[in-house]
């Protein structure tokens, strides 16, 4: 059981952390709260198994064309859809959900409601002492944190990351300095589409594809993010873990736990909040009036 | 006899210059009229059934409209309210078998209560953390539901409540006059000072608070009335139906009441109940034409009209057919030249 925490733990975990990571970021940068985030993380992963059963390509060139594909619908999306619209923010919202629903709705016709799945990339599994590990749910593990470390390098360690982190920053100010705030948006939302699309192509051999998938994690990366303080990428990316370890132990531990791993992870987010009313690590955005 | 003239004469002149002045109040009345004469027409049992769900989901929305259109507090979890009241409905009727004279206004009191246990802790939040915080509250509600099926019969939920009332008509005529009601009441509400107050918290709130109000008793009085008329509409909902289930606490109820008002339009009133009125129907319309593909068609209509009309339907179509006069504020028939007050150019 220690060892089905630990692992469900990191696995929960750093999906939740690509996800929340990625919103983070994009609310951070436009301000927007994305409601098709984790329908986009869907596509990736029906993307891959129609890649995989429709059009036999092998493995690794359908995640990759299906991480690219996912991108390119989420930032043709945005131009399309939310760009115009981008001053009136309850319209913004209802668009992201209807964006949301409309992709859900799509798979829903296309392939039913069935529970479809992928075959592992990696199959077999190795021993750690007497604990038995997946070699899929570490190759998952290994993707997960590179993601997670390219991301970081990019926003921190380059002058595009750096133009980035600046509109979040003021975005009016960006603009004065002569940072492009349009481009800039774009290619935050490209590396928050492209994160979500490696959770997706990460879920999808290790949990079934179906046309309400994106529902529970949506409502996990929304804890999380605020857990860890709106726009904080580093309190997203502590967050994730606590709550994908809180869902893995009251899933295992707690009688009739799966029904309340929701619940649990939700009950933690509002008790920390209680005390911090800015999240593990708000940043403090100055009111914006 | 003559002061009886006088006042005919009286009421009529007010109803023309008042009323049939604007087009606008014009349609409201042809709404309410066409609304109320609906079963001296038509005995259909499945357009009176739409209607009388559309009537529910007017009040519910129109409540959203009340609590996050005027205040600013977005409120994504509101189904809450609706599912606490629906379900302290039904057991309370199931269980100690008291009639829904007595049950629908419990369900609204529980309404009130849970907007006071939601709301005390969530205001010292702002913006999109209260938020995406008020998400969380129905789903951890919901995990609850289904762990006790011994209390709240889990996924299949209370069944067996008393009907609303003998026949079909009545409860249409019930519903659609409490609707009718209930949407005035909050529209005098938004009208009053209070509603001054809430508008002003949600343009600018340290402005307000400079001004000497409290502002956080405003936004928890908003988070009551929100409730409680969520409430009404909940209990309502539970009789109507005879069953009460866990979909009365889902994610995508509260996502629907945010998608029926801003289409709508927020900060109306009007436009929230006209917006279910327009998107309810629609969607069992399309049920009949293509039942697979109707919420794609449905997600999609919305947002090709939000993308033309950010503000809302109503709004949008209030001012192609009405014009505000720039000096004295009053809204006059666009073909008018001239302000029908003051006389003042219209362009």
């Amino acid at each position: 059981m220690g060892q089905d925490i630990v692992v469900n733990g990191l696995i929960n975990g750093s999906i939740y952390a690509l996800l929340a990571v990625g919103f983070s970021l994009i609310f951070g940068v436009a301000r927007l709260v994305n409601i098709a985030h984790t329908a986009l993380y869907m596509t990736a992963a029906y993307l891959i198994y129609i890649g995989l059963n429709h059009w036999g390509i092998s493995s690794l060139l359908a995640v990759l064309s299906s991480i690219l594909f996912t991108v390119a619908l989420g930032l043709v999306c945005y131009q399309l859809f939310i760009k115009p619209i981008r001053e009136h923010e309850a319209a913004v919202l209802i668009a992201t959900i209807a964006l949301a629903m409309i992709i859900q709705e799509i798979f829903l016709l296309g392939f039913g409601g069935h529970y479809l799945g992928v075959p592992p990339l990696a199959t077999g599994y190795f021993m750690v002492g007497s604990i038995k590990v997946a070699n899929q749910h570490l190759l998952a593990l290994g993707v997960a944190v590179l993601a997670l470390v390219a991301t970081w390098l990019l926003l921190f360690k380059t002058r595009i990351g750096l133009a980035i982190r600046c509109t979040a920053q003021d975005r009016e100010v960006a603009n004065l300095m002569g940072i492009n705030v349009n481009r800039e948006i774009m290619v935050a939302l490209g590396i928050s589409v492209g994160m979500a699309a490696v959770a997706g192509a990460i879920v999808a051999p290790l949990s079934v594809i179906d046309p309400h998938m994106w529902l529970h994690p949506l409502i996990m990366m929304l804890a999380i993010v605020v857990l860890g303080g709106l726009g904080s990428i580093k309190g997203s990316f502590i967050a994730s873990y606590i709550l994908g370890f809180a869902e893995a132990v009251v899933v295992f531990v707690v009688p009739m736990g799966a029904f309340l791993k929701g619940s649990v992870a939700l009950s933690i987010m509002i008790l920390v909040l209680l005390i911090r009313p800015e999240g593990l690590f708000g940043v403090a955005f100055e009111e914006e009036r | 006899m003559g002061l009886i003239w006088f006042y005919i004469r009286k009421t009529f002149t007010l109803f023309r210059n008042e009323v049939l002045v604007l087009p606008s109040r014009t349609a409201v009345l042809v709404f309410v009229v066409v609304l109320l004469l609906i079963p001296v027409f038509t005995h259909d049992p499945y357009l009176l059934r739409i209607l009388i769900l559309t009537s529910v989901f007017a009040i519910f929305a129109a409540s959203w409209d009340l609590l996050s259109g005027f205040t600013g507090q977005i409120n994504f979890g509101h189904a809450l309210f609706f599912g606490v009241a629906a379900y302290t409905s039904g057991l309370i009727n199931v269980n100690a078998k008291l009639p829904h004279l007595l049950t629908i206004p419990l369900g609204a009191v529980a309404g009130v209560l849970t907007g006071l246990i939601v709301g005390i802790p969530c205001l010292r939040l702002k913006g999109t953390y209260l938020a995406l915080t008020t998400l969380a509250f129905p789903i951890i509600l919901m995990g609850l539901v289904f762990a006790i099926p011994e209390v709240t019969g889990g996924e299949l939920g209370v069944s067996g409540l008393d009907r609303l009332s003998a026949s079909r008509i009545h409860d249409y005529y019930i519903t659609v006059i409490l609707m009718l009601v209930l949407t005035s009441i909050m529209w005098k509400i938004t009208d009053s000072n209070t509603g001054i107050i809430l508008h002003a918290i949600r343009e600018d709130e340290v402005a307000v608070r400079a001004g000497g109000i409290n502002t956080t008793r405003y936004k928890l009085l908003a988070f009551c009335l929100g409730g409680l008329f969520a409430g009404i509409a909940g209990g309502l909902y539970a009789h109507i139906m005879r069953t009460v289930g866990p979909s009365t606490l889902e994610v995508s109820l509260s996502f629907q009441v945010i998608i029926w008002s801003v289409f709508g339009g927020i900060v109306s009133i009007y436009g929230p109940v006209a917006g279910v009125f327009i998107l309810f129907p629609l969607a069992e319309f399309l049920r009949l034409l293509w039942p697979e593909g109707r919420m794609l068609i449905y997600a999609i209509l919305v947002l090709l009209v939000l993308l033309y009309m950010p503000e809302g339907l109503i709004p949008w179509i209030r001012d192609r057919i009405e014009k505000e006069c720039p000096r004295c504020k009053v809204r006059s028939v666009a073909t008018r030249k001239t302000c029908r007050v003051c006389t003042a150019s219209l362009d």
